[in-house]
Formats: structure tokens, C-alpha cells, sequence
């Protein structure tokens, strides 16, 4: 299957091992990522705000480019899926909305949100099947206590998003139990890391991480697991003193395709 | 041709308002066959009946037409003022000139021009009408209640002392229902198992009751007064008649880890179990799920220590059916599931609970014999947290929870908070609050006494994440009137779940025909005036499955319900409707379209023999219809290619005329 | 401008409706950015609802709200908090010379982990 892939920015610069251990884990499981031309910035958060527009155009032509192509469109960063699925929403749903930017696009036919957008970890479990990964685990992280960090941008809004329950989740804890670890349950992978407002208060950013990994340790996970890279960041950056890693790098390892990306 | 009156209704400004009364009825005068128009401030008042009658009489009316309210409210009064003064009450029409004409148009031009086409649409048709006597049907004197909860319990105990049989089908081995678990009762905080068993064993004991336990209506037939209903009593596989309940199979069934539905899933029963030590009836019932034996037929100790003989593997299900001249709903409620709010950890941790897992958690036949214990590790809870409208007074929008205040949970929150700070000073109580709503005898009183002498914390705001860590449950929530986010380390977290409907009331309700609103209660005939009514004649609504409802409603309600059963059973006849179908055999083709629409089962068909024109004779197939079973619904007249079907007092030559009288 | 304007404005733009709240408190109860507000989502939503608009624009915590839309999931009425939070943000940083953030500011903040995404988030949040 092919499928239209939008990496954003971070993947292009500080999270390169995300990217990569994507491409080379979807390739092992019989999805091609075909990165779309001229890809714009996504801007990283969406603006709720109904009369925003201009922000959300590179959205838009990303999800206009899947269509042209007949392809549902995929993104492994948290936020990029959260902008763009919103986006998408909100093309389909605000008739005002969509009327403004398709007169900004002003192509011959106009965009409505036709596309499908997956995140990699909807892609795992509703076009792939965890059972199916399960079957081409080669390298089973047996024993392995970890704890699926959702974050906010994920789940939430959970009218848009859809990904799972938003308060009671499991698709990252299917992950790891498909990858043949053990998941930890615990009540802060749903809150918010401080995100962005890092910048502007260290110290609310700081109480948010270490309450997340305090959590997550209690319950007795050694690793947590994150498809965000603000979210990585943000626990690292504050002292995380477990290690902190992306999905898809024990996705890669797993499938027995880590040292390849390394070539 | 007849003499028609009309008659307009002011309706204080009601009416009058938006619509001309003088005007209207100062055009109707004009109207083919109308030989006397007036209006009144009020028709329906002693003067303005007397007025109808005196005009009747003094005009020689054949018919009438009041220009008033809907007919729902007041066609019934106006027909026994025309039956009083002479004529056939099916000579009365009304147009409807308030609720689909004042009440809906602001300029008073517009109002009057469609009271006057309705008021000609009504008069149209009355020129038509044709007197009618409405038959008679005999009425089963025995009452069936479905449901054997509180509210069952008090109806069925009201009938029967009465004088008339009355039938309880309750779904679950015992009856009780909800209020079998709880352990005080608000504001008197008497022991529910101390006024609630008591009735239950009235129930059991009374000549004229008969408890179907473990059953459920299946099929409901017929009509008011004559109600045939299917009841599939399931398999107990225990010979009800012969058990003592003495509990031995109970005690030496090896399988005894089977969740216990009457403590909510908080410890295990055995595969065959009696619910609880006053359950009535008592007697034994085989988990057919859990019991080896009944699975792969390996066991079989149950029968073995029974002295009685009263086990019974290859029992099967029973249909019992019986006529009923009454049926009574009394399906109670559910709390709803904690699992779209999990952001106050139900699905996490053990420690979180429902107000009713809280109420088996202090009762002393509870789990763990009344001492308040935290389900995880059994210990004293120091801290205790409640919150309140958990899924109660929800947006639609929010895609979760109910729109409704669910009325109870205040009361029981703060019985909850008061006894155990009773019991066990030492523990600090808070309860998170939205409004606390106290509308009941007492009920201010009682919440005022949980705060000022139980030193009860109440604080105005709302929970927002309670999260799990060690043996603590980390409580963050808001104190709105202190403009502060409190954090709290609770030891137990209860929370009050909204109520729904029971989910056997859906389905039962498309059974009995009765009507439910979006949310799955049952709709009452009229919400002041007919409130324990269900729209559907016959059928009757007790407790929570028309609202939710706290024991003394409840028990007021069921004792209505009750009333309007006897009032029903009372009667050795009931007037039917006479508006229902009839064919006319010489048009009729005998094509089944009418049997096929029908969904009274009313019509049938019989091969009859036809005097010929050449003085031969034909059998010919044709409908025919038992007036005794129609509802007058219609769909038959709309089904008949060739026009044979029509409704008395509703014609289809009437209709046209209305529609013609509309559009002229 | 007048407070009616103001407040109609902030309506419009952020498609919320604050007259469905029923003052529960459950989206300052679960504010994970509480205690850096000096008005609280609560107190947002009724400010917007009166027109008191005017304090909250000139309020640091429209630059705390962390936009984790908690407030947004967890209100029983579906009134959104969060978009209320940035309808008035947008209403103060797109005014002349309202920026909030400048890059100078990220020159110094910034180090070799930093990722983009942090980056481009801020000045979407912080700037036009």
C-alpha cells in the first residue's frame, strides 16, 4: 500500500531517527511512504480561531496533493497529525471556513476533506493490524516495562481527532504489547508535557514533565515511549532519568531493521 | 342537511390575542349548513357549556363545531355538553385555533385568517358526520406489573388489597430491585432492608399476588382491558416449589468465582447462588454460565446435597400466558457507565467507586460486612472524596453523559458523607459539588446537618483528573468560591453517576406501543395532569422508568399508578372507540393489503356468500374488521387499492371535504 | 472599542458559545497551566460571557494556556475553554506591534535539542 507522507520539519532536523526508523519499519511491513513535493511547515499547533485562514493553507495543499494522488495522507509527529487532522475537520465541517481557503487556493476544483489522514500508529493498527506486526517481530522486546506517553496532541480534541478514547487509551499500549513488551498503565500519559510554553515558563513545563515521569515511574515503567518530539524534549530537557525514546525506534528494533538505518 | 352551530373560544387572551374572535365568528356564520355562530371569554367554563347547550336546544343543532384548544384537551368535555343537551357527541368537532393557530402566529391578521379556514375545514366536515355508539368490550380483572423493584413492590401490594389479582415479572431471581442494595435511606436514614423486606414478604404472602421472579415479558397482545401477554420464565434449573432455600447447594458448589451482581461485581458468589439472605423467593437459581454441570455436565454436587430434590439440570424454559386487563412498568433505572469519564480513574484503580458500589460498601451484608474498607487493599480510608453529577447535566454536544439531573445524587452524596463521618470521625469527607439541589420534606434540612454538625466539606467546583500513584489517588480539582485549584491526596474516590433507564424498558416499549422520550423514559399521557398514564390505554408507569425519581416518589407514584389500575379494573365494561374501521364487502377484493398493514391484528378474512344480480349466488373472500381490537390508526384505509376501508368519523370523504374547505 | 464588540468578536472568532456553561469549575479543575492564570478557565469563560474582555487581553496567562484542550474534553457542557484563551490572544498579537514573541528572544532561548517544532509552535502562538 501507498501511502502520502507528510515528515514536517522536526523530522527533517532534530528528529531524524524518527524519520528514518519510520521509512525503514513501514518498507519491512509492506507500506511505502512517499514523501510529498514541496511539503510546507504545518506550523505546529492549530489555530482554533475560525476567521485563521492563511496559516492553515499548507495543510490544506498537503491533503490536496494526497487526494491528487488518490493516496490517504500519514505523519509520525504528533503535532503535524493533530494540525493536519483538524484542519481537515474543519474543512469538512465549517462550510464558511472551506469556502475562504478554497477561493485563497483558487485551483479548478475545490478541496472539501476528502483525503484520509492516518496517523503511523493508526496506520499500525487499522491498516497493518497489530496482529499482523506481532507475527514480524523478530526481535521481541520481551520483559520490557514501558509507558506509552500520549500526550494531548493525539486524543485530543477527541471530537476531531478520533484516534481512541481519549481518557482511557490503548493504541500505543496495543504497540507495545504487539513489539512483545509489557505496557504500564498510569493516569498522566494523557496530560500535557507544557509544550510550547517551555519558552515562556520553564518552570510550568518543568512540573508538567516531572509529574509525567514521576507517574510513569510509580507505576513501574524503565523506558516511555512518545510520538512527539516537544513531548521528548520537554521530559528529557527536565531531567527524565528514564530513558525517553520514540515509538518507532523500538518499532525499528523489533522488526529487526534498526542497524540498516544507520548504514 | 344539517343544523350546525359554532362556538368561539377566546381563551382568555389565549386565543383572542392574536386571532379576532368577533371576526371569525362572524365569517363562520356564512358557512354552508350553519344556522348559529358566537363566541365566549371561555367555552369551556360551566357559563360557556351552558351556552352550547342552550343553543343547541334553542337552534335545534344537529351538529357542532367549537373553535378552541387542541382536542386532546378538551373534545371529551365537549362532547358530553353536546351528549347532555341531546345529540350524539360524534356530531362535535373542534378546530384547533390555539396551539396550531394563536399560540404559533404573532400578527393578528394572519391569526385570524387561519382560524376561520380551520373553523370551515371543521364545518366541512361535521356536515358529514354521521352519529356513532361506541361498542362495548369486557375487561380481565387481574393487573400485570412488570418490574419487582420498589415501585413494582408498593403498586402491586396497592392493587391487591383492592381486591384484583395482580402478576409481578421481574427479571432477576429475586425481586427488591435497586433498593435491596442500598443500606440507609434519605433524610430518615432508616434501613433499607429494614422497610423494604417487610413489603417483600407481603408481596409473597399475599392470596392475590403471584411472582414471576427470573422471567420477562416476551409478546404483549390486545388492548385496555384485555391484554394477552407471552412471559418467558427462564430455566432456574431449581424446582421452585420443592427449594427451602436452605442454602446447602450453595455452600458445597465448588465454582465461587463467579463477579456478584447484587454487590456490583465487588466479591463472588457461587455458580448456584440464592442473591441475599431475604430474597424473595428464596430459593436457589444455577448460573447457567458458571455451573460446570450445566457446561460439560461435570458435577452435579448441587443435586447430590439437596435434601429436598429440588435440583433440576434439564429444566427448561417456561412460556406462561396469561390475559391482563392493566399493565404497570416498573423498570427502573441503571447508573450509567463510568467508562466515557475515565479521567476520574474508575477503569484504573479499584479505589474509585459508584455511589452504589459505596452503599454495598457499608451495608452490612455487603463485601466487606459494612466496614468501610477500600476495595484494593482493605484498608480504612482516611480521605474520601465525592463528587458529584458524574455524566448528569451534560451538553448533547459533549457527546457524553445525560442531559438530565439525575435528582437523586445530592441526597444520597450527602447521606454517604454524613454517615461515615458518623461512623468514623477520624476520616476527612469532601464532596465536590455543582449545585447541591435539596427539593423534597426535610431534604435541605438533612444536607445542612451533613455540613454544620458532621463537618462535611463541602466545596463548589468540580474534579478535573484524579490520578492513581502508590496507594494514594491523587484528586486535582477546582474551589470555585476560593478561586483556587486544590490537590488532595484521597484514599477513596466515589462518584455519583448519573441514572438511565433500565435497558429492557426500550424494547418493552415497542411491545406495549407506549411511547419514551430521547433519553428512554417512558412519556406519561400528560406531564402535570396525567403523570403515572402512558399515552398507550391500558398501560401504567411506576418509578424511575418515567424520571428519575427518589423512594418517597416512587412510592407515591406507584401508589397512583395503583389507583388509575383499580379504577380501570373496577369496571365490568369499557367504552371502546368507535372511530375504527370498517369494509365495505361490496368494494372489498380480498387482496390482504389491510390484514398485512395492520398492526393490531384486527383484521381478518372470511369467504361469504354474495346474492348475485342474474339471482345466482358467489362466495367472494372479505375483510372484515373486529371493532373490539382496531385503535382506529388508519393505515388500512391507506392501504386499500380499491377504497373499501374506511374509518368511521374520519372518512375519507370527510377528509377530502376539510381539504377542500382549506383550500378554497 | 466597546465591550459588546469586543465580546461579539470573540464569540464569532472562536466559535464558542459561553452562555452554554453552567459554572462547574471542571475545566479549572483540570488546568495543568492553573496556577500560572491570573484567570483561571472559569473565570475566562464567564469574563467573555460579560464583556470583560479588556483584562484578559492584557492577562500573561493568555500566553500559559498550554492549548492541551483538557478543558476542551473533559467540560460536561461542550463549552471549549481553550478557544476562548485564543480568540483573545489572537485579538491582542494581531493589533500593530503586539508580537509577543521576537526572534531574538528565540536566539537566546534555543540550544542544539531544541526542536523545530517548539519553534515554529511559539510563533504561531505568539505572533502573526
Amino acid at each position: 500500500m501507498k501511502m502520502s507522507y507528510f515528515p514536517g520539519c522536526t523530522l527533517k532536523n532534530k528528529a531524524l531517527d524518527l524519520d528514518a526508523y519510520a521509512r525503514r519499519s513501514a518498507e519491512a511491513l509492506g507500506v511505502s511512504l512517499e514523501e510529498i513535493e514541496n511539503w510546507q511547515c504545518c506550523g505546529g499547533v492549530f489555530t482554533t480561531a475560525k476567521d485563521e485562514v492563511a496559516t492553515k493553507l499548507s495543510s490544506v495543499r498537503a491533503l490536496k496533493d494526497a487526494l491528487t494522488k488518490n493516496q490517504p495522507l500519514i505523519t509520525v509527529c504528533s503535532a503535524c497529525h493533530n494540525v493536519i487532522k483538524q484542519t481537515n475537520h474543519a474543512m469538512q465541517t465549517d462550510s464558511e471556513f472551506a469556502a475562504k481557503v478554497n477561493r485563497y487556493m483558487a485551483e479548478e476544483t475545490d478541496y472539501l476533506g476528502e483525503t484520509q489522514v492516518y496517523h503511523y500508529l493508526e496506520m499500525l493498527r487499522d491498516v497493518v493490524g497489530f496482529d499482523t506486526l506481532k507475527s514480524k517481530v523478530v526481535n521481541p522486546l520481551s520483559g520490557k516495562k514501558i509507558a506509552a506517553y500520549y500526550g494531548c496532541l493525539l486524543l485530543r480534541p477527541n471530537a476531531t481527532m478520533q484516534m481512541d478514547d481519549p481518557e482511557n487509551p490503548r493504541i500505543i499500549e496495543d504497540f507495545i504489547r504487539a513489539i512483545g513488551a509489557e505496557p504500564v498503565i498510569y493516569a498522566n500519559r494523557n496530560e500535557c508535557c507544557g509544550g510550547y510554553v517551555t519558552m515562556e515558563s520553564p518552570a510550568l513545563s518543568k512540573a508538567r514533565s516531572n509529574a509525567v515521569i514521576e507517574d510513569a515511574k510509580a507505576a513501574g515503567a524503565e523506558m516511555v515511549i512518545t510520538a512527539c518530539p516537544l513531548c521528548r524534549y520537554n521530559l528529557m530537557k527536565n531531567g527524565a532519568d528514564i530513558p525517553v525514546v520514540y515509538f518507532t525506534e523500538l518499532l525499528a528494533e523489533a522488526l529487526g531493521v534498526k542497524e540498516d538505518t544507520h548504514e | 342537511m344539517q343544523r350546525v352551530g359554532v362556538f368561539v373560544c377566546w381563551c382568555g387572551s389565549n386565543i383572542a390575542g392574536t386571532v379576532d374572535v368577533q371576526a371569525v365568528s362572524e365569517a363562520l356564520k356564512n358557512e354552508p349548513g350553519v344556522v348559529f355562530s358566537a363566541n365566549y371569554q371561555y367555552m369551556c367554563s360551566q357559563a360557556g357549556q351552558d351556552m352550547i347547550k342552550q343553543a343547541i336546544i334553542e337552534h335545534k343543532l344537529t351538529g357542532i363545531v367549537v373553535c378552541s384548544c387542541s382536542p386532546r384537551m378538551h373534545e371529551a368535555t365537549f362532547r358530553k355538553t353536546a351528549q347532555a343537551a341531546g345529540i350524539n357527541p360524534y356530531m362535535v368537532e373542534i378546530a384547533n385555533i390555539r396551539e396550531q393557530c394563536s399560540w404559533v402566529h404573532k400578527e393578528m391578521e394572519i391569526g385570524t385568517e387561519k382560524a376561520i379556514i380551520l373553523g370551515r375545514a371543521a364545518i366541512a366536515k361535521v356536515n358529514l358526520n354521521a352519529p356513532l355508539t361506541p361498542g362495548e368490550s369486557p375487561v380481565t380483572k387481574r393487573a400485570l406489573v412488570i418490574g419487582g423493584g420498589i415501585a413494582g413492590i408498593q403498586t402491586a401490594l396497592d392493587i391487591a388489597d383492592a381486591g384484583f389479582c395482580v402478576d409481578i415479572v421481574e427479571k432477576k431471581p429475586t425481586i427488591g430491585g435497586k433498593m435491596a442494595q442500598l443500606d440507609k435511606t434519605f433524610p430518615t436514614l432508616d434501613c433499607a432492608a429494614c422497610i423494604l423486606t417487610p413489603k417483600m414478604v407481603d408481596v409473597a404472602q399475599h392470596e392475590k399476588i403471584r411472582i414471576f421472579s427470573y422471567s420477562e415479558v416476551e409478546e404483549v397482545g390486545g388492548f385496555v382491558g384485555n391484554f394477552d401477554v407471552k412471559i418467558r420464565k427462564h430455566a432456574r434449573y431449581v424446582n421452585e416449589d420443592i427449594c427451602t432455600g436452605c442454602g446447602d447447594c450453595v455452600s458445597k458448589c465448588p465454582m465461587k468465582k463467579v463477579p456478584n451482581e447484587f454487590n456490583l461485581g465487588m466479591d463472588n458468589r457461587s455458580a448456584i447462588y440464592i442473591p441475599f439472605a431475604q430474597a424473595v423467593p428464596k430459593v436457589a437459581t444455577i448460573d447457567p454460565n458458571a455451573c460446570n454441570m450445566i457446561k460439560n455436565g461435570k458435577c452435579g454436587l448441587c443435586a447430590r446435597v439437596c435434601a429436598a430434590g429440588a435440583i433440576d439440570y434439564t429444566q427448561q424454559d417456561e412460556i406462561i400466558e396469561e390475559k391482563y386487563g392493566a399493565i404497570v412498568v416498573a423498570t427502573g433505572f441503571n447508573p450509567i457507565s463510568m467508562d466515557q469519564f475515565d479521567e476520574f480513574a474508575y477503569n484504573q484503580s479499584k479505589d474509585v467507586i459508584t455511589s452504589l458500589e459505596f452503599e454495598r460498601l457499608t451495608n452490612a451484608a455487603g463485601p466487606s460486612a459494612g466496614k468501610l474498607l477500600r476495595p484494593s487493599d482493605g484498608k480504612h480510608p482516611q480521605t474520601i472524596v465525592f463528587v458529584q453529577c458524574v455524566g448528569s447535566r451534560c451538553d448533547a454536544c459533549a457527546e457524553k453523559g445525560k442531559e438530565y439531573c439525575s435528582k437523586i445524587c445530592c441526597m444520597y452524596t450527602a447521606k454517604h458523607a454524613m454517615l461515615t463521618r458518623d461512623k468514623y470521625p477520624d476520616t476527612d469527607v469532601y464532596v465536590f459539588y455543582i449545585d447541591v439541589r435539596t427539593p423534597g420534606k426535610n431534604f435541605d434540612e438533612f444536607y445542612r446537618r451533613a455540613v454544620e454538625e458532621y463537618g462535611v466539606h463541602y466545596i463548589k467546583g468540580m474534579v478535573g483528573k484524579v490520578t492513581p500513584q502508590g496507594d494514594k489517588l491523587k484528586v486535582q480539582a477546582s474551589d470555585l468560591l476560593a478561586n483556587k485549584q486544590l490537590h488532595i491526596d484521597a484514599d477513596l474516590v466515589v462518584l455519583a453517576a448519573a441514572i438511565e433507564p433500565d435497558a429492557s424498558a426500550r424494547p418493552l416499549a415497542t411491545m406495549l406501543t407506549a411511547s419514551m422520550d430521547t433519553n428512554d423514559f417512558f412519556t406519561e399521557a400528560h406531564p402535570k395532569l396525567r403523570p403515572v398514564e402512558s399515552p398507550t390505554a391500558g398501560v401504567f408507569l411506576s418509578g424511575a422508568c418515567q424520571g428519575p425519581k427518589d423512594i418517597p416518589e416512587t412510592v407515591s407514584q406507584a401508589g397512583a399508578a395503583a389507583a388509575k389500575v383499580i379504577g380501570l379494573l373496577a369496571k365490568d365494561k369499557l367504552q371502546g372507540n368507535p372511530c375504527v374501521a370498517s369494509a365495505n364487502e361490496m368494494m372489498c377484493n380480498g387482496c390482504s393489503s389491510c390484514e398485512r398493514v395492520c398492526p393490531y391484528g384486527a383484521i381478518t378474512y372470511e369467504n361469504k356468500e354474495f346474492r348475485m344480480p342474474n339471482r345466482t349466488t358467489a362466495i367472494r373472500r372479505v375483510a372484515s374488521v373486529n371493532p373490539a381490537v382496531c385503535q382506529g390508526c388508519g393505515a388500512c384505509t391507506v392501504a386499500c387499492p380499491s377504497g373499501a376501508m374506511d374509518l368511521r368519523g374520519f372518512a375519507n370523504k370527510q377528509i377530502m371535504a376539510e381539504v377542500d374547505a382549506i383550500c378554497k | 472599542m466597546s465591550k459588546e464588540y469586543l465580546r461579539d468578536d470573540i464569540i464569532r472568532s472562536s466559535g464558542v458559545n459561553p452562555k452554554k456553561c453552567m459554572k462547574c469549575g471542571k475545566c479549572s479543575g483540570t488546568c495543568p497551566a492553573y496556577d500560572e492564570m491570573e484567570y483561571h478557565p472559569h473565570q475566562f469563560v464567564s469574563m467573555v460571557e460579560t464583556g470583560d474582555i479588556e483584562p484578559l487581553m492584557a492577562s500573561k496567562g493568555l500566553y500559559r494556556c498550554l492549548t492541551c484542550f483538557a478543558c476542551v474534553d473533559r467540560c460536561p457542557r461542550g463549552v471549549e475553554p481553550a478557544k476562548l484563551v485564543e480568540a483573545v490572544r489572537l485579538a491582542v498579537i494581531r493589533q500593530q506591534g503586539a508580537n509577543h514573541l521576537s526572534a531574538e528572544t528565540v536566539a537566546a532561548f534555543s540550544d542544539d535539542e531544541t526542536p523545530q517544532q517548539l519553534l515554529v509552535s511559539a510563533f504561531r502562538k505568539y505572533s502573526k
